[in-house]
């Protein structure tokens, strides 16, 4: 806006100009604004949704020790319902304790391989098979479960049903991997090259380089990358319904069936009248999920974030 | 009535419907719950188009349970049951402002159902007791004096149904309710370890695959496939297979009445459509599709 000598309408139609760009400046900024804190606004609104459905049974019903530690998950008993989601919870867990140990080499492996060895084309196209991998339905995963996943585990363990830990845990592995993939290749990427250049410099060989030097010095971010998979493993629905044979059990190897923290709610909810003791119940579950979920992944974040901080 | 009947919600449709008000051309009936009845209501919505075409009747199933919240949450306006309502439920229903009032509409025998290849025909109350309920001692096929093969581990794997399906709660009461109160069990509920299905036919279908399975269903879901235990009160005596005609006559030990629940007395389309069913036409639909009926029918 220098012109050395501007006519009237000139002048009027520069100020016009700044004032519409101000405008739509003003606009994007406050739908950015919105998009933002939406997010927070949205939690917010869940949150206070299911403590709300919730809060009756919490105030009525509940009782910590039976809540927690009652393997029995009977709430339409006519006479005594029960409410334990110890089976529970121990379904869950053990699913996604399988599904880690199944899903931290795989992960870690492609990591390492795609951070650290894979050039040009090949780590371009590892990346983009990596994306798409996690970009699989969770119910074609449940589908992959029942009917390939089920006879095989039968034939080949000679177990009466393959519907258990087992299946479930595989799955919820390789569904839980790519992202894990993704998010520890960032840890290792963020690894400065000096610290590579500095160990090679002392003779380490390459494999001694990424073991002594680059995974202790990635090691915040590669824990949190597990935690974001154990994030996923607990919150995941529609494979662990279908492969878990979704039968309340304290499971005593991997060829028992278990039953699911959110796989009890997808197959109950929708059955149940609103403002039932059962539908709280059920409620209640959504917010110990909730609970748990979040602080999964906000001490996944923490973590992550003290990597990039340091 | 401005909007196409078919878009209006449901629950609007309820309220026309229990009014007795006709919507311009053609009313809509929703119809959902039990999944032992939903074939046959399917059946039944299905003729009805011959009978009045201008009553289009939406069936879906997912189990009694989910009828009878429906029912209470006031989303239908006849839910099909395969036990009755309890009364907490009728309660809470009319705290919502439903009146559900009960119409048996026949009669279904809950088959038990074995791998094909299981030799073991009869079962005793007890013994399914035993086998199903909570401090039951039989968890492998040994243990009721069967050996199955294709069974190599001998474990019983029992097959359950979802905690609010009908068919769940009709079990839990007359098997395993019956023997706690002969004391064979310690309490009237399942055992832990139970494969919960979502549905009727999804019981069938894995007992079907599974040699060393046991399970329970509508004696309407039964294949060829499967083979369907004959039923008798005490351990060694005479047992009863499951049949339309042992449940019509009573012989059949685990039989039940099938329920569906209208919104206040039935009224308008809905009176017509629930009086049809229970005509000789609609009952004899009931008994093709392998139910009993509710009255004595003689089906051509």
């Amino acid at each position: 806006m220098n012109q050395d000598n501007p006519t009237m309408p000139d002048k009027a139609a520069a100020f016009d100009q700044r004032d519409r760009d101000w405008y739509i400046d003003k606009a994007v900024q406050a739908i950015v604004f919105l998009g933002g804190i939406s997010a927070i606004l949205f939690i917010i609104g869940i949150f206070v949704f299911i403590t709300k459905e919730g809060l009756g049974f919490l105030l009525r019903d509940f009782s910590f020790s039976e809540f927690f530690l009652s393997p029995w998950w009977e709430p339409t008993d006519e006479d005594e319902p029960t409410y334990g989601i110890l089976a529970l919870v121990a379904g869950t867990a053990s699913v996604t304790g399988l599904a880690m140990l199944v899903a931290i080499p795989f992960s870690l492996g492609a990591a390492i391989y795609v951070g650290e060895f894979a050039t040009g084309k090949k780590r371009e196209y590892l990346k983009v098979l990596v994306e798409l991998l996690a970009a699989i339905p969770s119910v074609v995963w449940g589908f992959i479960g029942l009917s390939i996943m089920n006879p095989l585990i039968i034939e080949l363990f000679d177990v009466p049903v393959g519907l258990n830990v087992l299946n479930a845990g595989v799955i919820l592995g390789l569904m839980a991997a790519p992202i894990m993939t993704s998010i520890a290749e960032d840890a290792l990427k963020a690894v400065p090259d000096r610290y590579r250049e500095a160990a090679e410099a002392l003779g380490a060989t390459r494999w001694q380089v990424i073991f002594k030097t680059v995974v202790p010095a990635a090691k915040n971010g590669l824990l949190g990358a597990v935690l974001l998979g154990v994030g996923r493993g607990f919150g995941e629905t529609m494979a662990v319904l279908m492969a878990t044979g979704h039968a309340i059990n304290l499971p005593g190897s991997v060829f028992d069936s278990v039953r699911a923290l959110t796989a009890t709610i997808a197959a109950e909810l929708g059955e149940t009248a609103v403002g039932s003791p059962h539908y709280e119940a059920l409620f209640t579950i959504g917010i110990f999920l909730f609970v748990v979920t979040f602080i999964i992944n906000l001490s996944a974040d923490l973590i992550v974030r003290g990597v990039r901080n340091q | 009535m401005s909007m196409h009947p078919l878009k209006t919600s449901f629950a609007v449709t309820a309220i026309v419907c229990a009014f007795g008000v006709q919507a311009a051309d053609r009313t809509v009936i929703q119809n959902k719950g039990s999944d032992t009845l939903v074939n046959v209501a399917q059946a039944w919505a299905e003729e009805y188009q011959n009978v009045d075409s201008n009553v289009a009747i939406a069936v879906s199933g997912g189990g009694s349970g989910t009828g009878i919240a429906a029912m209470i949450n006031g989303t239908v306006d006849i839910a099909n049951a395969s036990r009755s309502m309890k009364e907490k439920e009728v309660k809470t229903a009319k705290s919502m402002g439903q009146n559900p009032i009960e119409h048996v509409v026949g009669y279904d025998a809950l088959a038990v159902f074995v791998h094909g290849d299981n030799p073991n025909g009869t079962l005793s109350i007890e013994q399914m007791a035993q086998i199903f309920g909570r401090g039951g001692k039989s968890t492998a096929w040994s243990d009721v004096g069967a050996k199955v093969p294709g069974c190599g581990s001998d474990e019983i794997v029992v097959v359950s149904r979802q905690n609010n399906s009908g068919t769940y709660a009709y079990f839990r009461k007359a098997v395993l309710g019956a023997a706690a109160k002969k004391g064979v069990i310690s309490k009237g509920s399942f055992r832990m370890g139970t494969l919960d299905m979502h549905g009727s036919k999804d019981v069938v279908d894995l007992v079907e695959k599974t040699p060393c399975a046991i399970g329970y269903s509508g004696l309407a879901y039964a294949t060829d496939h499967v083979k369907m235990a004959c039923i008798s009160q005490e351990t060694g005596g005479s047992c009863v297979s499951p049949s339309v005609k042992t449940a019509s006559d009573r012989s059949y030990p685990i039989a039940r009445p099938l329920f569906m629940y209208t919104n206040g007395e039935p009224q308008g389309e809905i009176k017509k459509y629930m009086d049809w069913i229970l005509s000789d036409v609609g009952q004899c639909i009931l008994v093709k599709k392998g139910y009993a009926p509710a009255r004595d029918v003689s089906c051509g």
